[in-house]
C-alpha cells in the first residue's frame, strides 16, 4: 500500500451473515476499519434474530462508526447462508461485493489484497485459497487436514474446478457476476459454497486467488463426522451432473 | 457443454483407444484386456499420492493465532473506550 495506489472509485459492500456473534461482529468491524482506510465500503449485517444480542451491539457499532457504513439488514430467524448472501445484495449499493465469516476466521488484514489483485487483474472474482503458499490453516489435527485434503483432491479430479480452495468462503465478487450465480444454486452449507465457485467457472468468468490464513475459531469441534462427509459426497455428485 | 459430457466424452475416447488396441493386437490381447483396470489402479494411486504429498506440505500457520489474539486485545481496547460492549458471547 504506498504511493503508488491507484485511484479506487469502486465501493464495496461487504456481507456478513451473523448468528450468535455478539462479540465477534464487534471485533471484526473493528478490524475492518482499521485495514480499509481509504477504501468506500459499507458492512451489511444479516442477523437472523439471534438471541445473543447482536444486533443491539450492532447498533452501538452503528452509533460509532456511522449508520450508512453498517447497515444491519436483519431476519426474523436463521434462514441459511445462500438467502442471507440474497437479503444481503438486495441491499448492497456498492458494485462490488465480499462474502467472508463473522467468527474471525477470514482477517480483514486480506482484504486490501482482495482488492489490489482484482484491480490488476480485473477478475470477477477474486476468492481467498488457504491451500497455498502463503496461506495456511491453523487449528486443525492431523484427521481433519486428512479429510480436507482428500475432499479437495476428489473434488478437483471430479470438477476441474479451476480453483485450489473449493469450500472457502472469503471472496469478492463483483456485484453483477454474484447476482448472476446466485440464482441458480440451491444446495447448502459448505457446498453452496462449491457450487457458486464451480458455476463461475463454468460461466466462464475470470477468477483470481489470493493466499489467506484460516484460524479455525470453533475450538474442539469436529465439523467433519460420518453425515457431513455424505453430505459432501451428495453434494459433489450433484455438481458432477448439474454444473 | 455441460461438465459431465466433457468427461463422458473423454471416456468414450479412452474407451475407443483401448478397443482399437485390442483389434490391432500389437499388445498380446491378454494384457490388452486388463489395461482399463491398471488405469483404474493407476489414478487410484496417483489419488492417494495427491493426498499425501498435499497433505505433508499442508501449510500451517501457527503464529496467526497469536496475531489475532493481539488483534482482539486491541479491537476490545478500543471499543471498550467508544462505549461499545465487548462482554464476551
Amino acid at each position: 500500500m504506498g504511493n503508488e495506489q491507484k485511484e479506487n472509485s469502486n465501493k464495496y459492500s461487504i456481507i456478513i451473515p451473523t448468528y450468535n456473534e455478539r462479540l465477534n461482529i464487534a471485533l471484526l468491524v473493528y478490524l475492518i476499519f482499521k485495514h480499509l482506510p481509504n477504501v468506500n465500503f459499507e458492512i451489511i449485517v444479516v442477523d437472523d434474530g439471534s438471541p445473543d444480542g447482536t444486533q443491539d451491539i450492532v447498533k452501538q457499532l452503528q452509533s460509532v462508526y456511522g449508520e450508512d457504513r453498517i447497515p444491519l439488514r436483519a431476519r426474523p430467524t436463521k434462514l441459511g447462508l445462500g438467502t442471507a448472501y440474497i437479503h444481503g445484495l438486495k441491499h448492497a449499493s456498492g458494485n462490488f461485493v465480499v462474502i467472508m465469516d463473522a467468527d474471525l476466521s477470514h482477517h480483514p488484514k486480506y482484504l486490501p489484497n482482495f482488492i489490489k489483485k482484482q484491480m490488476e487483474t480485473g477478475a470477477d472474482i477474486v476468492t481467498g485459497t488457504r491451500y497455498v503458499k502463503g496461506g495456511g490453516v491453523h487449528g486443525w489435527n492431523l484427521m481433519r487436514k486428512l479429510t480436507s485434503r482428500g475432499a479437495n483432491v476428489l473434488a478437483q479430479t471430479l470438477l476441474w474446478p479451476g480453483v485450489s480452495d473449493l469450500t472457502g468462503s472469503f471472496r469478492l465478487y463483483r456485484k453483477s457476476v454474484l447476482e448472476d450465480v446466485i440464482g441458480s444454486c440451491v444446495s447448502k452449507g459448505y457446498v453452496f459454497q462449491m457450487e457458486m465457485i464451480v458455476r463461475t467457472t463454468r460461466k466462464g468468468y475470470n477468477i483470481a486467488e489470493v493466499p489467506i490464513t484460516f484460524v479455525d475459531r470453533v475450538y474442539g469441534s469436529s465439523k467433519l463426522g460420518g453425515s457431513e462427509i455424505v453430505e459432501y459426497l451428495k453434494g459433489l455428485i450433484y455438481l458432477l451432473l448439474t454444473t | 457443454m455441460k461438465h459431465i459430457l466433457k468427461i463422458l466424452a473423454l471416456l468414450v475416447a479412452i474407451s475407443a483407444c483401448w478397443i482399437g488396441l485390442l483389434q490391432v493386437s500389437v499388445i498380446p490381447e491378454s494384457y490388452t484386456w486388463l489395461l482399463p483396470l491398471y488405469f483404474i489402479v493407476s489414478l487410484g494411486c496417483y489419488g492417494i499420492l495427491m493426498v499425501g504429498v498435499g497433505l505433508m506440505q499442508f501449510p500451517t500457520c501457527p503464529q496467526e493465532a497469536l496475531l489475532l489474539h493481539q488483534d482482539i486485545l486491541e479491537a476490545k481496547d478500543f471499543l471498550k473506550n467508544k462505549g461499545v460492549d465487548v462482554g464476551s458471547n
